[in-house]
């Protein structure tokens, strides 16, 4: 392979198939390479691998594309949701309901509440992202056109005021709420999507435990910040890349301080 | 000057084409592909300037992470891979090969290496549309680049040559 002393490194290889250096080096590696019959053949396998996946997929775009795909066509198709998610739909409102139900019946009959921990909402909060984050045609009970409306009813359900975030600033759209059984009563869920369909939660409940600072959860598929603050707990869950997901975070947070602050 | 929509339809046949790659399977690439121009054109007014095309790879892209992941929540067995066993020589078993091998890429290193040998796209598109620094688009162009190898070197060995 390419000792860190040769002049040429892996990257400019890479870069050098894929037609991405500057003509004068792009002459200095080819130069390289004649000398360099190990390094020669690497580039000429990763050639071949990009000519063998042209040669299986590159007749596509010769195909006619089918009506559906047309652009005058496609909006009365609508998505595909309705057709292959439905069940997933259907069945997570059930499971949904039926949780509800059964944790407000719990919830009814204690009268000493274990003490709930940041770790079992952010498990919940993850799953109720996992879960809602799919969904095409019924993310939320609460569309984010009707916000007033949505605060009032989720702060009415949880016995304290909600603040719905305003994440205009940084590119994302308030897709709507939903109320979720939480580990003390009820919790409050917010989906919030970028105009690439990139989907961004906010999880908040009722919680009894000490105040935190913003806390980082590595997943592999979805990752999340929380924190604790006047005993309510706060997950935010997005893709698993930190940079974008903290950006969130932290406007989420500075949002909900300023409002507390404002009001003590 | 293209509309919005016309750049959108110029795209289509390009983004049939990834899907295609991604997914393989031709109903499952094109309700990928519809459900990207139902958003892309129920997102106009949110779209200000910019590349429609590397907007396009990255709604399907996002989509296409949605739709593994409700796969991964059911139990489906994949009815791919039934007959790996069953292998032949010429053009045609050198396409299952790379599909094959394509298969045992990481998800996001496949979708590096499909928006560059496939769809052509800049590594400064890639990043814009994985969301990521460039350097990492590399890593994960590298990586994938390297498991195909090995995959090819050691499944396939020097056996197809003999005619």
């Amino acid at each position: 392979m390419i000792t860190r002393d040769s002049p040429v490194t892996e990257d400019e290889l890479h870069a050098y198939v894929d037609g991405e250096l500057p003509a004068d080096r792009r002459e200095a590696v080819a130069a390289w390479l004649s000398e360099h019959p190990d390094e020669a053949a690497l580039v000429a396998a990763w050639r071949a691998q990009a000519e063998s996946i042209r040669a299986r997929y590159g007749a596509v775009v010769d195909e006619p594309v089918p009506d559906r795909l047309r652009l005058d066509q496609v909006m009365r198709y609508g998505d595909t949701s309705r057709r292959s998610w439905i069940a997933i739909a259907a069945a997570a409102a059930m499971i949904a309901f039926m949780v509800g139900g059964a944790a407000g019946w719990l919830a009814h009959g204690a009268s000493a509440a274990p003490p709930t921990s940041l770790g079992t909402i952010t498990a919940d909060a993850l799953e109720a992202h996992e879960l809602y984050v799919v969904e095409v045609r019924h993310p939320v009970e609460v569309p984010g056109n009707e916000r007033a409306h949505m605060t009032k009813w989720l702060t009415k359900r949880l016995g304290h005021e909600q603040r719905v975030p305003d994440l205009d600033g940084i590119g994302l759209k308030l897709v709507g709420g939903r109320l979720l059984p939480g580990p003390s009563g009820a919790a409050a869920f917010y989906m919030y999507e970028s105009g690439s369909g990139e989907r961004f939660t906010l999880y908040c409940s009722k919680l009894t435990a000490a105040e935190t600072a913003l806390r980082f959860e590595a997943g592999e598929r979805f990752s999340a910040f929380t924190w604790v603050e006047d005993s309510i707990g706060y997950v935010v869950s997005g893709p698993p890349g930190r940079d974008r997901l903290e950006q969130v975070a932290k406007r989420i947070y500075e949002q909900l301080d300023r409002a507390t602050g404002k009001q003590t | 000057m293209a509309t919005f929509r016309q750049q959108v339809e110029a795209t289509i046949p390009a983004l049939r084409r990834y899907a295609r790659a991604l997914t393989r399977n031709g109903d499952i690439a094109d309700d990928l592909v519809q459900d990207t121009l139902v958003r892309a054109l129920r997102s106009e007014h949110l779209f200000h300037g910019g590349d429609v095309r590397s907007w396009l790879y990255t709604i399907l892209t996002n989509l296409n992470r949605n739709r593994l992941r409700s796969l991964a929540r059911r139990p489906v067995l994949s009815p791919l891979g039934d007959n790996d066993a069953a292998d032949q020589s010429g053009p045609e078993a050198g396409q299952r090969d790379i599909e094959r091998a394509l298969a045992t890429l990481v998800e996001d290193q496949r979708n590096a290496l499909l928006l560059v040998a496939l769809e052509g796209l800049s590594y400064r598109e890639v990043a814009e549309v994985q969301g990521v620094p460039i350097g990492t688009v590399m890593s994960r162009l590298a990586r994938a680049r390297a498991q195909i190898k090995a995959y090819l070197d050691g499944e396939r060995p020097a056996l197809r040559r003999v005619k």
